[in-house]
């Protein structure tokens, strides 16, 4: 039955309110004030900083509908509108700096920071979703912008092309998957999660169609998290999209597939486990995505490119404990992405931070940097240390908790492929900190200024990443708090 | 300090890490002297220990117990007991002497010593912890400094090296790490109920519970701490990676390679598997012997096909490791206190060999066996010194080595006959190796493009002497290393065999 919205429902929905907000002011501005990139830089850096604040009032609350039952906010919600503000006020950071999008040649600086607000917004929507329509809404309107911020250096050949694709594959995908919604609606009579779980528990469905819906939906999401098979576009459109995009890219929009993933498969499709096992299903793509991601991304020279692929396994590592159905293993997914967001965008913002100066991404050219810029350089081998998973950064002990999840069910043989894996990572993670530093840079090798402001963020993401290898006490029970009133366990 | 006398120990380094991290590069003798500093503390330390432990209980003393992660019950937990102690004691002479021993490095000091200073930390946690949590995070964070280490102040194919040490390593220490986590899962804290790493009460069978019931789970499980542990020992076939890792790098951390952290291994398997899992560790007795005599044999021969001394001393620390296995495989009180000992000779004897052979690498710039010849006239402080480390190695009676293999063959024979008899060969190949090299290096016509090599300087001898007196006074009385170890490892013995 259809709620009627009324405008106190907007209190519960107020980080994303602000987040819309900003955009459309950003965007005035930018036409008030031509040329001054700052303004709408300075309203979503604002608006984003306002969102976190606003965010963390809701972490213990019980679950809750709103806007007509479409949108359901709880700690889950509150948990991840922090994730992507934060994520949000990196990438601004890490933006403002970048010669590729503030580089004097660029048009519409301002457009730029109004689309970062805007995907934020649709975002922490992603993770609310409780209702078919929305799930589709929000998704697209998440899509729609990624498509023009990866096609934002216009006349950058790579970065057209790689938007070209982007738009090509991201509308098969979402198609597939409106499809495979028509059909779970067919089967059910129902939009609202609820209450297709309801038709679904009580028989609705047979494990044939249920399959194909399965499948069908996961094309489409799947797409978004860059899961096997359907990761063809990351590494392109990682490689050609200006590298802050590709950064925000790597994080936000896969941290959001997950939680839509995580509210619609765990509401709707438990019933169903017992007509179709889903999550063997998602067993075996987990094992195919880290394992592919990982090899492939060990013969990479392109260190956007490996990182691409790099970040196609950590949506594997995250898949084993999407699968797990338990408490845990959300805690533990929720606790990995924020390590995720930080170590990842670290690792980008390093590439980021070269380019400016390199104007390259290319492995050998980053030889000798553990001398030519030693703090940086130590820096990335946190990120990178962390990314691998080994102690003492926060990256080891997310991998921990997933693993600790997957071993606490029983899927042994899931932990085994999925340690193994942390193994191969090491061998290319590793090749990049060996180029750094035992590679002689050659004599007439660049000095490698870094921006002040790319600096400091850099000592920003760092500093948890480390600390919280060390002491994780707090951020866990973040996690631990987020999920505590998640109804669908 | 004397209450937190272990984490001083183990965090005095990280210290001196941090201080020469924010020192700037140019004080090059500053950073030295506060890496001296940083490690005479811990040296300093273990003499008290030394002197202030209780030889008399198997209990764990010194211990530290605190929370940590309070939603996951992992605690701060250090302790040591007879087992730990001698490896507490290596650990912090070696790392004093190393350092000293690295003094005319040139390349990137501040980088250098603070490493080091990292992965002395990481030798010292995981010798005193007692939390399997916290344990893993030491053995773990080691890697990173050995990584570059041997990757930036390695010979030519350091880069080779360096990876490969780590992926193997790493490779093993995973297996351990889901083991780690099968053990959380099924072992009752006795106290609260709970789920709990505290090693202590993983060691206690009553305490096991869910599918730590099921044999094949604990074959399982065994096979994979196995394997982990194995790779550092190293042992057969999980080897490949030591020589290289050995040859590549710079002599201080070959000496602590060899010296402490191929004692890791052997450590993890007597203080994790055997108490964790004492059926598995019966069970696993004979294919331990074997492995142990493979070790023994396969060292020693391969020891003598080398040409490069550092290889040489490599392929006999495989050797020496060997007798190690093959003490623990006996399951009696002489042959695990044998192993323990050996463990620690072996520590020392290999760190002066490593020693040596940096001393005349430094000078002639090679380390080609038959490539010198007649040095004893030239250097006979250098060959005196190089030949007591060798015939140390051999097992000459009266100096260290001696008492710890023949306590290893005295405990394996009962138990394994035909075994012992098949390593004790070992011994007369490790014979011919050593003074084959012996004879080609330091006796024969002198080379007369040596003719201006100088003699050992008072800096080397200084990391030597230390070293060959322990050598020396352990051979003829061991009672000082025997008695620390004694009363823990015969109660180790006593619950693992019954």
């Amino acid at each position: 039955m259809l709620q009627i919205p009324d405008w106190s429902d907007l209190g519960g929905f107020l980080p994303e309110t602000v987040m819309f907000g900003a955009f459309l002011l950003a965007l005035l501005g930018d036409l008030v004030v031509r040329r001054r990139p700052v303004v709408p830089f300075a309203i979503v850096l604002a608006g984003a900083l306002a969102a976190l604040a606003l965010s963390f009032a809701g972490l213990d609350a019980p679950e809750r509908t709103i806007l007509g039952g479409l949108v359901a906010v709880d700690g889950m919600a509150a948990f991840f509108r922090i994730l992507f503000s934060l994520i949000a006020v990196a990438t601004l950071l890490i933006s403002w700096a970048s010669e590729e999008i503030m580089g004097r040649t660029r048009e519409n600086k301002g457009e730029y920071y109004a689309l970062i607000a805007l995907m934020t917004g649709g975002m922490m929507v992603m993770a609310e979703a409780r209702d078919l329509l929305m799930l589709y809404l929000s998704l697209e309107l998440v899509s729609l912008s990624s498509y023009v911020m990866a096609g934002y250096m216009r006349n950058s050949l790579r970065a057209t092309e790689a938007s070209l694709k982007y738009v090509i594959f991201g509308a098969v995908s979402s198609g597939v998957m409106l499809y495979g919604l028509s059909l779970l609606y067919g089967l059910t009579g129902s939009l609202t999660y609820l209450g297709v779980r309801d038709a679904l528990a009580a028989g609705a469905g047979d494990p044939l169609s249920l399959l194909t819906v399965c499948v069908l939906l996961l094309a489409g999401l799947g797409y978004k998290i860059a899961m096997v098979p359907f990761h063809f576009w990351a590494p392109d459109v990682y490689e050609g999209a200006p590298t802050p995009v590709s950064a925000f890219f790597s994080v936000g929009p896969k941290a959001a597939g997950f939680a839509l993933m995580i509210r619609f498969f765990y509401t709707t499709m438990q019933p169903a486990v017992d007509r179709v096992d889903w999550r063997l299903l998602i067993a075996v793509l987990s094992v195919a995505t880290m394992t592919f991601g990982n090899l492939v991304a060990v013969r990479q020279v392109n260190v956007k490119r490996l990182l691409a692929y790099s970040s196609i396994a950590h949506a594997g590592y995250l898949l084993m404990g999407f699968l797990m159905l338990t408490a845990e293993g959300l805690q533990a997914i929720l606790f990995y992405l924020l390590v995720y967001a930080l170590m990842n965008l670290g690792a980008f913002l390093f590439v980021i931070a070269l380019n400016n100066s390199l104007k390259s991404e290319h492995l050998d050219d980053y030889a000798g940097l553990g001398f030519r810029s030693p703090w940086a350089a130590a820096m990335m081998i946190v990120f990178l240390f962390s990314l691998t998973g080994l102690p003492p950064t926060a990256g080891f002990i997310g991998k921990f908790y997933l693993f600790a999840a997957v071993m606490h069910e029983g899927w042994y043989w899931l932990a085994i492929v999925g340690v193994l894996n942390s193994v191969v990572s090491l061998f290319y993670y590793m090749k990049i900190a060996r180029t750094m530093y035992f590679t002689k840079a050659p004599a007439d090798a660049p000095a490698v200024p870094i921006a002040p402001l790319h600096y400091v963020t850099m000592v920003l993401l760092a500093a948890p990443t480390l600390l919280l290898g060390l002491y994780w006490g707090g951020l866990k029970d973040l996690a631990d708090r987020a999920v505590q009133h998640f109804t669908a366990l | 300090m004397a209450d937190h006398l272990l984490s001083w120990m183990t965090f005095a380094p990280v210290i001196g890490a941090a201080v020469i991290a924010g020192l700037p590069g140019r004080y090059k003798d500053l950073t030295k002297w506060i890496a001296a500093a940083a490690t005479a503390v811990p040296l300093l330390l273990a003499v008290q220990l030394f002197l202030q432990f209780d030889r008399t209980t198997a209990g764990m003393q010194f211990t530290e117990h605190y929370t940590w992660i309070k939603s996951f019950n992992i605690e701060y937990f250090l302790g040591v007991d007879g087992l730990s102690v001698p490896m507490v004691l290596l650990t912090a002479l070696l790392s004093f002497l190393c350092i000293i021993a690295s003094w005319r490095i040139d390349k990137a000091v501040k980088g250098y010593f603070s490493l080091f200073l990292l992965l002395e930390a990481g030798m010292m946690g995981v010798f005193c912890a007692l939390d399997f949590f916290l344990f893993y995070v030491f053995w773990e964070v080691m890697l990173l400094p050995m990584y570059f280490l041997i990757g930036i102040w390695g010979g030519p194919r350091k880069e080779y090296a360096a990876i490969k040490f780590f992926l193997y390593t790493l490779a093993g220490s995973v297996l351990m790490l889901l083991a780690m986590i099968a053990f959380y899962y099924n072992v009752k804290d006795p106290v609260t109920g709970g789920h709990t790493f505290n090693m202590l009460h993983m060691m206690d069978q009553a305490n096991h519970g869910g599918i730590l019931d099921l044999a094949n789970v604990r074959f399982a499980i065994w096979m994979g701490l196995f394997i982990g542990f194995a790779i550092k020992v190293p042992v057969f076939p999980f080897h490949t990676w030591l020589p290289d890792a050995h040859v590549e790098a710079p002599t201080a951390v070959s000496v602590i390679l060899a010296g402490v952290l191929l004692k890791m291994g052997t450590y993890g398997l007597l203080r994790i598997s055997y108490p964790m899992l004492p059926d598995q560790a019966v069970g696993f007795m004979v294919p331990m012997a074997i492995l142990g005599a493979i070790n023994i044999l396969y060292g020693a021969f391969c020891a003598m096909a080398q040409t490069d001394m550092k290889k040489l001393v490599a392929y006999s620390s495989v050797s020496h490791m060997g007798y190690v296995l093959l003490g623990m495989s006996a399951m009696n009180e002489v042959g695990i206190n044998g192993a323990v000992l050996q463990m620690f000779n072996h520590g020392t004897i290999t760190a002066m060999m490593f020693l040596c052979v940096g001393v005349i690498y430094d000078r002639a710039h090679h380390r080609d066996i038959n490539g010198f010849g007649g040095l004893g006239l030239q250097l006979p402080v250098y060959t005196s010194v190089f030949s007591f480390a060798l015939f140390a190695a051999v097992g000459l009676p009266g100096l260290s080595g001696f008492v710890s293999e023949a306590m290893v063959f005295i405990g394996a024979f009962p138990t394994h006959r035909t075994i012992t008899i098949v390593s004790a060969l070992g011994i007369v190949v490790g014979a011919a190796y050593v003074l084959w090299m012996l004879q080609r290096v330091f006796l024969g016509e002198k080379n007369a493009k040596y003719d201006s090599l100088p003699e050992i300087s008072a800096r080397e001898l200084f990391t030597l002497v230390p070293i060959g007196i322990i050598v020396l006074v352990l051979g003829v009385y061991p009672m000082p290393v025997l008695d620390l170890m004694k009363v823990s490892l015969n109660h180790l013995i006593k619950v693992v065999a019954g």
